[in-house]
């Protein structure tokens, strides 16, 4: 098990590697680069650049050489912890994204965590209620929870927060909080804000997770170990908990992989609409202006948590299901 | 309280149902599963529950238990008396479901286990866990006392570290050590009543002598009742004091084991054990099906499906078998760094003939290598050593190398039949499509061609053609496997390997499918290679038989000769293991009950191998061929 552990951290280090590579490849797809679309901008606008000055970045950042050095460059600069510069903001990446990382990673935690705790005991309700009204309604309303936009939601949100609990909405903190350093009240404002986009970016995860649990249980509860269990003398719900769910567990675990980097970008929309100081809507407008090792930092953050998610969840499934532990590489 | 009735008219019976009513309700209507059934169960005794499957009997035991799913309609009596509390009657048909006066009966009163060893158990609880979760619910045990208590009953079941094994899973045993669990746990808090629901049906001829051992020394030991529900007329003559006959939801029979075996009435009970084949029938003895089909092979002999007539100057040997063996690696890992794998040797030297025209069967337990071997002869598995050549008078073909248009005619010439009927047809296309299959992929016939061959086919096992536009799912398991034989029947092939093809199905059908095969094979010339571990049904279709154990085939001889005079000690175990239907001819536990590979020490020296190459085939005369040392001689290996 331990060798399986070290060997799947192992086999991390080509997959980053390779997905690095096809990062830099895209970031320098799109014809010309940073500066010339400055440049451009500038011109648009009627006003001057300062040519010299960009010249001279452009010799500093290396782009006068071929695609191939500069991406060992970055790559190395990566390793050391050095992600580059943001020409947008001109800064070091590190230093722009800094506290924007730490945020997006709370309210991605939170969302996932307020995912499981209202999907799982409606999930297991509707399944061991099947087509009772309890089920229809709160399918009806899981539905609604799949079928409305993210943005709208949000939206709608604002709105009514501000209207009905005076709570200033947009952003993550009150505003006087912004770009300070973290003191424990900016940590309460925080969490007042938190609730309306966990509220949002969770809603239709949530929906999705209460139908996807309620199928996997629907399954399981059909299965001969829970009649055992039953002809036990356990209690319904002692049977439910300890047997078919733990079973109907594998799926979510096995899902860790993918609900990150699901939960990040869905969070971009919405973050957009709130203005929320997280990573998303900063991504979105370093690819738009060509920021390259700012864009290109934010794409292998979201691949290095997709790798690690995936990590994760092998590992838990190997922890939780012994079937998986023991190898399965038994014959009949 | 309402459910409390005097104890006026069931002073001796442990268990009595009265006029037991159970239906579903569906939609536009309901179906009447239970129809006025009336049982009763003695204490201390065995009740043999006998019917076909969808008769009723399994929804009986799950109204006993008030397991019936809740939207069954359930009327009249099932009153349980418990010997420990004499004087209350509980009408478990009345109990508020899944109340707590039923919980308190369930797992520690009435025991229940079930037919399927394999998904009894959740794989992710240890089996410790599993068996102590009773003693928390119905006694107040300290986890040491529970430990030391499971570990007792593991070792009353037959286990030989019981320790060790409260901690495995249940997907670390084989099936036979599962329903020993199983078996055990129903057990641990000495319930009065025990409800083994087919408890046999999914396990080996050895295996389930050994159960059934185990059920009948529990049962004296720790004097309770058992109520056995089966199919299999034999474990009934072996085990029960009181029998039950079951159809329809009725019960058509009941009485004493003597009179129902001795004296049956009914016409259901009589056509039953007809239907069923055993042991020194009369070769010419034709089963006889409870409902027969009508066969008409005529039109199949014209059209797309005409065999190729090789068979006049044809070899005798269709199929040659020559020293294959196969080994497949098996991996174990646990929590270390280095992990340890091992080979097991899946078949191991195997060779033998199949003869043209005859019926070869291939018998074993489960996991001796049998289906392996038969993908082998399917070029679906490489072997790692040895060759098959096929013959059927077109010239020999190199099995295993066989390539391009040679490959292409031999899967023409040999098919499978296979045993689960429900998955090996595409719930996706029709039968017509599934019968027309194998003309597409041959490119053979236009399609009016192909239609009427379909026709032909269905009609030869005894389906309307009307079934070429129906889905498999319309039709039952013993139907579907019709189907499957029409399949394998399209190409006209010469060989058809039938892997355990009635196992899964129910008895009363087994009959119409053997006939069938039987016609089948007399009307077009067929040669079978007939693998099962039933001996009964191997000893009805086959001409010739092979015993395989551990990978090698350590008997082959004619019928009459393996079923008579059996040499190899495996053979003879099995042949002992066998519960007939007959009261006359009792099992023989002592010597049935123990495992292959525990007695295979205890074997005549002639017979074990200490290293590889030690054993060879030794020739007995008469076509009589057996495993045994190379210096054993004829006289030795008769002892």
């Amino acid at each position: 098990m331990l060798r399986y552990i070290l060997w799947r951290i192992i086999t991390m280090i080509p997959t980053l590697l390779i997905i690095s590579a096809l990062v830099f490849t895209i970031i320098e797809l799109p014809p010309g680069d940073y500066f010339e679309s400055h440049v451009s901008e500038l011109r648009a606008m009627g006003e001057a650049a300062d040519l010299a000055e960009i010249e001279q970045l452009k010799e500093r950042y290396g782009f006068d050489k071929p695609m191939v050095v500069r991406y060992f460059h970055w790559l190395g600069g990566i390793v050391q912890g050095d992600f580059g510069y943001s020409f947008e903001f001109r800064l070091p990446v590190n230093e722009v994204v800094g506290d924007r990382l730490w945020l997006t990673i709370l309210v991605s935690v939170v969302t996932i965590a307020f995912t499981w705790l209202i999907a799982f005991p409606i999930g297991i309700y509707s399944a061991t209620h099947q087509y009772s009204w309890g089920d229809y309604g709160l399918t009806f309303v899981g539905m609604i929870g799949i079928a409305v936009p993210n943005f709208i939601l949000a939206l709608v949100m604002m709105y009514f927060a501000n209207v009905w609990f005076g709570t200033s909405i947009g952003h993550l903190m009150g505003r006087e909080y912004l770009n300070q350093p973290m003191s424990w009240d900016k940590f309460i404002s925080i969490l007042e804000h938190l609730w309306i986009p966990v509220l949002i970016i969770g809603t239709a995860g949530t929906a999705a997770m209460i139908r996807r649990l309620r199928a996997n249980l629907l399954d399981e509860l059909r299965k001969q170990y829970v009649i055992t269990a039953r002809a036990k003398g356990l209690h319904p719900f002692k049977v439910t908990v300890k047997y078919p769910l733990r079973m109907a567990l594998n799926f979510f675990i096995s899902d860790i992989g993918s609900i990150l980097p699901a939960v990040i970008s869905g969070a971009e929309v919405t973050a957009i609409v709130l203005s929320l100081e997280t990573t998303g809507p900063m991504l979105i407008k370093a690819l738009q202006s060509q920021d390259m090792y700012l864009a290109g930092s934010f794409l292998m953050f979201l691949a290095a948590l997709t790798v690690i998610g995936v990590l994760v969840s092998d590992i838990a499934l190997a922890l939780l299901d012994p079937r998986i532990r023991f190898g399965e590489g038994r014959h009949k | 309280m309402p459910d409390l009735v005097k104890p006026e008219t069931s002073d001796t019976d442990l268990l009595r149902i009265e006029d037991l009513r159970v239906s579903f309700p569906l939609l536009g209507g309901k179906i009447d599963a239970v129809k006025g059934a009336s049982l009763r169960v003695l204490p201390g005794k065995v009740t043999a529950l006998v019917g076909e499957s969808g008769s009723g009997k399994s929804v009986i035991s799950q109204v006993i238990m008030g397991l019936q799913p809740e939207i069954a309609d359930v009327q009249g009596k099932v009153l349980f008396c418990d010997p420990r509390e004499p004087d209350v009657v509980h009408n478990m048909a009345e109990l508020p479901h899944d109340g707590r006066k039923i919980r308190s009966i369930r797992g520690n009163r009435i025991g229940m286990i079930f037919q399927e060893p394999m998904t009894s158990f959740s794989p992710l609880h240890t089996i410790g866990n599993q068996i102590s979760e009773l003693l928390t619910e119905h006694t107040i045990m300290s986890p040491a006392e529970q430990r030391s208590r499971c570990e007792e009953m593991l070792g009353m079941v037959g286990f030989e570290e019981p320790g060790k094994v409260f901690d495995m899973y249940s997907f670390e045993l084989s099936g036979g050590m599962r329903q020993r669990a199983m078996i055990a746990m129903s057990l641990i808090c000495e319930p009065a009543l025990l409800i083994a629901d087919e408890p046999t049906t999914a396990l080996d001829v050895t295996i389930q002598a050994q159960i059934l051992e185990l059920l009948r020394d529990l049962q004296s030991r720790l004097h309770m009742a058992i109520l056995l529900i089966t199919h299999d007329l034999g474990v009934v003559a072996n085990m029960a004091d009181e029998v039950s006959v079951i159809y329809r939801g009725q019960i058509m029979e009941a009485g004493p084991v003597d009179a129902i075996f001795r004296s049956p009435e009914h016409p259901y009970l009589k056509g039953l054990m007809g239907a069923i084949p055993h042991f020194g029938m009369d070769r010419s003895t034709r089963l006889t099906p409870l409902r027969d089909i009508d066969t008409n092979v005529d039109h199949l002999l014209e059209g797309l499906s005409v065999p190729e007539r090789y068979a006049a100057k044809g070899p005798e040997i269709l199929l040659s078998v020559n020293n294959v063996s196969k080994t497949f690696i098996t991996r174990k890992q646990d929590w270390k760094v280095r992990d340890g794998s091992a080979e097991v040797r899946v078949v191991d030297g195997v060779s033998f003939d199949i003869r043209r025209g005859e019926c070869l069967g291939l018998v074993g337990e489960s996991g001796c290598g049998k289906t392996t071997l038969s993908k082998i002869l399917m070029n679906a598995v490489i072997p790692d050593t040895g060759n098959i050549t096929f013959n059927n008078g077109a010239g020999p073909i190199d099995v295993l190398s066989a390539k391009g248009p040679e490959l292409q005619a031999l899967r023409t010439q040999i098919q499978l039949v296979f045993q689960d009927p429900i998955s090996s047809l595409s719930p996706r296309m029709t039968v017509g499509n599934i019968l027309r299959e194998p003309f597409e992929v041959h490119e053979r016939g236009s399609k009016q061609e192909r239609n009427a061959a379909a026709a032909a086919l269905l009609k030869a096992v005894g389906l309307g053609t009307n079934a070429l536009q129906r889905y498999p799912h319309s039709f039952s398991g013993g139907q579907r496997q019709r189907i499957g034989i029409a399949r394998s029947l399209a190409l006209a092939p010469s060989l058809i390997i039938c892997d355990e093809p009635v196992s899964a199905l129910d008895v009363s059908v087994q009959a119409q499918i053997l006939n069938l095969l039987k016609d089948l094979q007399q009307g077009m010339g067929l040669t079978y290679l007939f693998v099962s571990h039933n001996l009964a049904v191997i000893d009805y279709m086959a001409d010739r038989v092979a015993v395989m154990w551990a990978g090698k085939i350590v008997e082959l001889a004619p019928r009459d000769v393996i079923m008579n005079d059996p040499v190899h000690p495996y053979t003879r175990s099995l042949m002992n293991a066998v519960p007939f239907p007959d009261l006359d001819r009792p099992l023989d536990f002592s010597t049935a009950a123990t495992s292959s590979a525990a007695s295979s020490m205890s074997w005549n020296a002639a017979f074990r191998g200490d290293k590889p190459g030690d054993l060879s085939t030794v020739d007995l005369g008469n076509d009589h061929f057996v495993l045994a040392r190379n210096a054993a001689d004829a006289r030795e290996l008769r002892l």
